[in-house]
């Protein structure tokens, strides 16, 4: 279907957003506050910042604010821990009306007070809600105060949901976990062939199976920010002597910081489907300089590839000529995942995040045919308009747009935080292609398509049959 | 002797049992004819809102953001909410909008009626009617929200009417499957009826072509506007604070005669619903009901000695707990801990009656979190828990059985369609009730009587944590 111009769209601000390849002059607005009354898929900056902190098993994490916000983001995502539990708790101040105009400074510090009590956690994370903000507790002071008195970390993260989108909250989570690992007293002996892994937070245990093909290439997994991370792995971060960085858009920040400040130089991964998942293995090796390093990368690319070769071909078969929409959080999962639908062979014609970078874009521009619709921000109309304009067969998205492409008939695969597979490595790769297969191939779309009995003449063979 | 835990000044939500008023108040609306939501404050709020409706209804919940960001914040957010309700208008084209402010909203002190009044008049949209609920987050539960809203809905819409014979029936936080029931029992009853909210088929939509933005149904606007002369209000509430009750409303300014009734769940209460439909419409209970109420006390019989083990944990919004703890103590279900994350303190006298004659007396917990249900769980050996999802904590923790009920159940499908109400309703609640105990009973049983006579328990060694 032609389209071109986007005039039809209700808001004409959000034209801007949206940029449909080899139609339009390359150019799409991004990394920009959400339109007022526009129905934004985006959550806010202390949403980011939780979902980054929240995996350090170990720590207490305390919202300051009220209960909305805790209750929303309790045990969110399915990160997987190996031993504490305590980060599957939500701690809330609770704040009430009283709170709000006395101000909930004293009510902060009895909470720390309390919970470092009863739980002897090794560190606090204190996250500040909109009004925290707006009532002006001071948030450092309080955590400066109660870090003396119980002779832990308590490090408060600036996450007043107003100031800025997601995007901003990952950024404050980075300057949290960087005040957790800069080297206080000069810099850790470095290990030589340790890596960290930055921006995967271990859903479904996908962490270790990065770890698992790190071990198999000789390398040690010094820790993950912020998979199955406990106080005592981060505190050891700067001793590492390479990071590897998944979540481009939660950790970029991060990875920068300790490149500058330790000597850490770090690489762009991705783990997400068969060919970016070699194409790291490979890089990483190249890095070590060590040819035996590179020998082991290529005979377990070369394994696991062939282990999963059969699956990976029978989906691809019943998949041929299948269309498919992305929207998903940020940019470089977007653009794994048009890498990944290709080897299943299958065109993405509309793709979209809610806080993809330019150069992330950039990048997806590149990447995709002529005609693809690429959409910052996307709203479900939005999403509704493109998907049916492009003939798209299935989505993929987090829980929200899930029910939208139910409705429009449409195939859905979820990629959002609290699934319980693993969708990385190779073993990852197979499970996408299972659940693609499984939601475009299901007989149920079969139903959705045929007609409602006894609504025509039929009716009359129903009731004679009876 | 009750036993009734002080909700003193507690300094720390650890893990909690409600959300925030917002989130009650959207509910309503979605259960008015053409009626959209828009939250008054920064992006997050409404983004986690519709991820946690839409994991329980398994339907697209578009809520509005006036995307408040920091210049907003600042210097006041009028004109990021003239700008949404521009934009929704354009996006949807709503007959109603429901304007909710959040904690940051509130906390900047925004006058969104005045916003809304100066709205109307400079642009003059036909036909549009907005609605505003002044719901800070730190307010209350989103169980006093939701009764807030549909008070709101009345004042602005109900006017002056003509005296007519149908019936007002307010409807709690029930599931769309319970509020079909409801419709079911008054048209067996043939009575002319107006049921606000009715989110019945707007929040639990069947598959149609083609895709409508705002589903159909809902209660219309012009019902609601009638509802001032009806023959009486029957309101499915009893624990509602007469200040946010529609039903007082109703009867305070249009004199229309009040009557409070808990939520039709198990014998006595659905009793009490058919005796003043009875009373109202002069005529005999209908044939079919009868033949259903007899049902159920068979079913009632058949699983007396089961049911005569349980111990239950009861947990949610106060109304939907009064409903569950009345409809345990009459199938022989001990109560043994019944907790409201809400402030409500009218639960023990009104339950006070039945308890006497059971000689039940549970523990009351109010302003509760799971923490503190979890250990009064512990010390009154509850055996099965009746509540929201949340609830699977005290499954993982304590090996307490989870009968899903009220909202959210996020971690199941089906939420939006489990049926409690009714005679025949409280079959299908009792059977999953009974089920879950034989379940546990046959589980464990050669185990536990294995320990008990064959061998003495060893120190239980289960680990604490968090
Ligand atoms: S508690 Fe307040 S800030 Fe948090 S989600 Fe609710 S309204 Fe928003």
């Amino acid at each position: 279907m032609a389209f071109s111009g986007h005039t039809e769209l209700p808001v004409a601000e959000r034209a801007a957003f949206i940029y449909t390849k080899g139609r339009q002059k390359p150019g799409l607005k991004c990394e920009a506050d959400s339109i007022a009354g526009c129905v934004s898929q985006r959550a806010c900056v202390y949403c980011g910042a939780r979902v980054v902190l929240n995996p350090i098993t170990d720590a207490v994490h305390l919202v300051h604010g009220p209960i909305g916000c805790a209750s929303y983001t309790w045990d969110i995502r399915g990160a997987l821990s190996s031993g504490p539990e305590l980060y599957r708790n939500s701690f809330s101040t609770d704040l009430k009306e009283r709170d709000v105009i006395f101000g909930g400074e004293k009510k902060l510090a009895r909470a720390i007070d309390q919970l470092v009590e009863k739980y002897r956690p090794p560190l606090v994370f204190v996250y500040a809600t909109c009004i925290v903000g707006v009532i002006g507790d001071d948030l450092e002071a309080v955590c400066r105060v109660a870090a003396r008195k119980h002779g832990i970390e308590v490090i408060p993260v600036q996450s007043s949901g107003f100031a800025g989108n997601k995007a901003a909250g990952y950024r404050a989570a980075c300057a949290a976990l960087w005040r957790l690992i800069e080297p206080a007293g000069g810099m850790p002996e470095k290990k030589s062939l340790s890596v960290n892994y930055l921006g995967d937070f271990n859903l479904a245990g996908e962490v270790w199976i990065v770890g698992s093909y790190l071990k198999q290439l000789g390398l040690e997994l010094n820790v993950a920010f912020t998979g199955d991370a406990t106080y005592r792995s981060l505190k050891n971060a700067a001793a590492a002597s390479l990071n590897i960085v998944q979540c481009a858009g939660s950790m970029h920040y991060l990875a920068e910081k300790m490149q500058e400040s330790c000597g850490i130089p770090y690489l762009n991964v991705s783990f997400l489907g068969l060919e970016d998942t070699a194409d790291s293995l490979r890089r990483i090796a190249r890095f070590f300089g060590d040819h035996r390093i590179e020998q082991r990368a290529e005979e377990l690319i070369a394994r696991e590839t062939a282990a999963v070769a059969g699956v990976i071909q029978s989906c691809r078969k019943k998949l041929a000529g299948k269309r498919a929409a992305v929207y998903v959080g940020g940019g470089f999962k977007a653009i794994s995942l048009i890498k990944q639908f290709r080897e299943l062979g299958i065109d993405v014609v509309v793709v979209g995040t809610q806080t993809g970078r330019r150069q992330e874009y950039a990048v997806l521009s590149e990447l995709v045919d002529n005609g693809t619709v690429i959409l910052d921000d996307a709203n479900p109309a939005e999403l509704e308009k493109f998907m049916l304009e492009k003939g798209a067969h299935l989505l993929v998205g987090g829980v929200k747009e899930r029910p939208l492409a139910y409705k429009l008939g449409l195939a859905f695969v979820d990629h959002n935080h609290d699934r319980k597979h693993p969708l990385s490595g190779f073993i990852g790769a197979a499970n996408f292609a299972r659940e693609v297969c499984s939601t475009v191939c299901s007989p149920v779309w079969r139903y959705v398509h045929t007609p409602v009995p006894g609504a025509r003449a039929g009716g009359a063979v129903w009731a004679a049959a009876l | 002797m009750l036993e009734q835990e002080a909700a003193d000044y507690r300094a720390v939500n650890e893990n909690p049992c409600h959300m925030c008023m917002p989130l009650g108040a959207i509910l309503p609306f979605k259960g008015v004819e053409r009626a959209m939501v828009l939250i008054h404050g920064s992006q997050g709020c409404s983004t986690y809102m519709r991820r946690h409706l839409a994991e329980h209804f398994h339907e697209p919940i578009d809520v509005a953001s006036s995307a408040l960001n920091e210049q907003g914040t600042i210097y006041g957010g009028e004109a990021s909410l003239k700008k949404g309700l521009d934009n929704l208008v354009k996006l949807y084209q709503p007959g109603v909008i429901g304007i909710l402010t959040t904690c940051l909203a509130e906390t900047i002190g925004e006058d969104t009626a005045r916003v809304a009044a100066d709205y109307l008049r400079e642009k003059r949209p036909p036909g549009l009617h907005l609605i505003t609920v002044s719901t800070p987050g730190y307010g209350g539960t989103h169980s006093e929200g939701y009764f807030l809203a549909l008070r709101r809905i009345v004042v602005s819409l109900t006017g002056r009417s003509e005296k007519h014979p149908a019936i007002n029936i307010i409807a709690p936080h029930l599931s769309p499957a319970d509020l079909r029931e409801i419709k079911r029992i008054l048209e067996l009853w043939q009575v002319d009826y107006i049921l606000l909210p009715d989110f019945s088929e707007t929040l639990d939509g069947p598959l149609a072509r083609p895709y409508k933005k705002i589903p159909p149904g809902g209660t219309r606007v012009r019902d609601i506007a009638r509802m001032g002369g009806a023959r009486a209000t029957i309101q499915l509430g009893l624990t509602v604070d007469d200040a946010i009750s529609p039903g007082c409303y109703l009867a305070e300014e249009c004199g229309v005669p009040l009557y409070k009734l808990p939520v039709p769940t198990g014998l006595a209460n659905t009793d009490l619903f058919m005796e003043l439909l009875g009373q109202l419409t002069g005529r005999p209970l209908p044939a079919s009901l009868a033949r259903e109420r007899g049902r159920l006390l068979d079913c009632m019989i058949d699983a007396h000695k089961h049911n005569a083990q349980g111990r239950a944990v009861i947990f949610g919004e106060p109304e939907i707990v009064y409903a569950v703890t009345s409809f345990c103590l009459e199938n022989g279900i001990e109560p043994v801990v019944v907790a409201t994350g809400s402030n409500d303190h009218r639960l023990p006298g009104l339950l006070k009656n039945r308890l006497e004659e059971t000689g039940a007396s549970p523990c009351f917990l109010r302003e509760a979190d799971f923490q503190r249900i979890r250990e009064k769980s512990r010390e009154r050996e509850a055996n099965i828990a009746i509540g929201h999802s949340d609830g699977r904590y005290l499954t993982e923790k304590e090996g307490i059985p989870l009968v899903r009920h009220g909202f959210p159940i996020h971690d199941r499908v089906g939420g939006q369609r489990l049926l409690s109400v009714g005679y025949a309703g409280s079959i299908m609640f009792l059977d999953r009730i009974t089920n879950t105990l034989l379940e546990s009973k046959h589980q464990n049983y050669r185990l536990r009587l294995y320990q008990a006579f064959y061998r003495p328990a060893g120190p239980d060694s289960r680990q604490e944590e968090g």
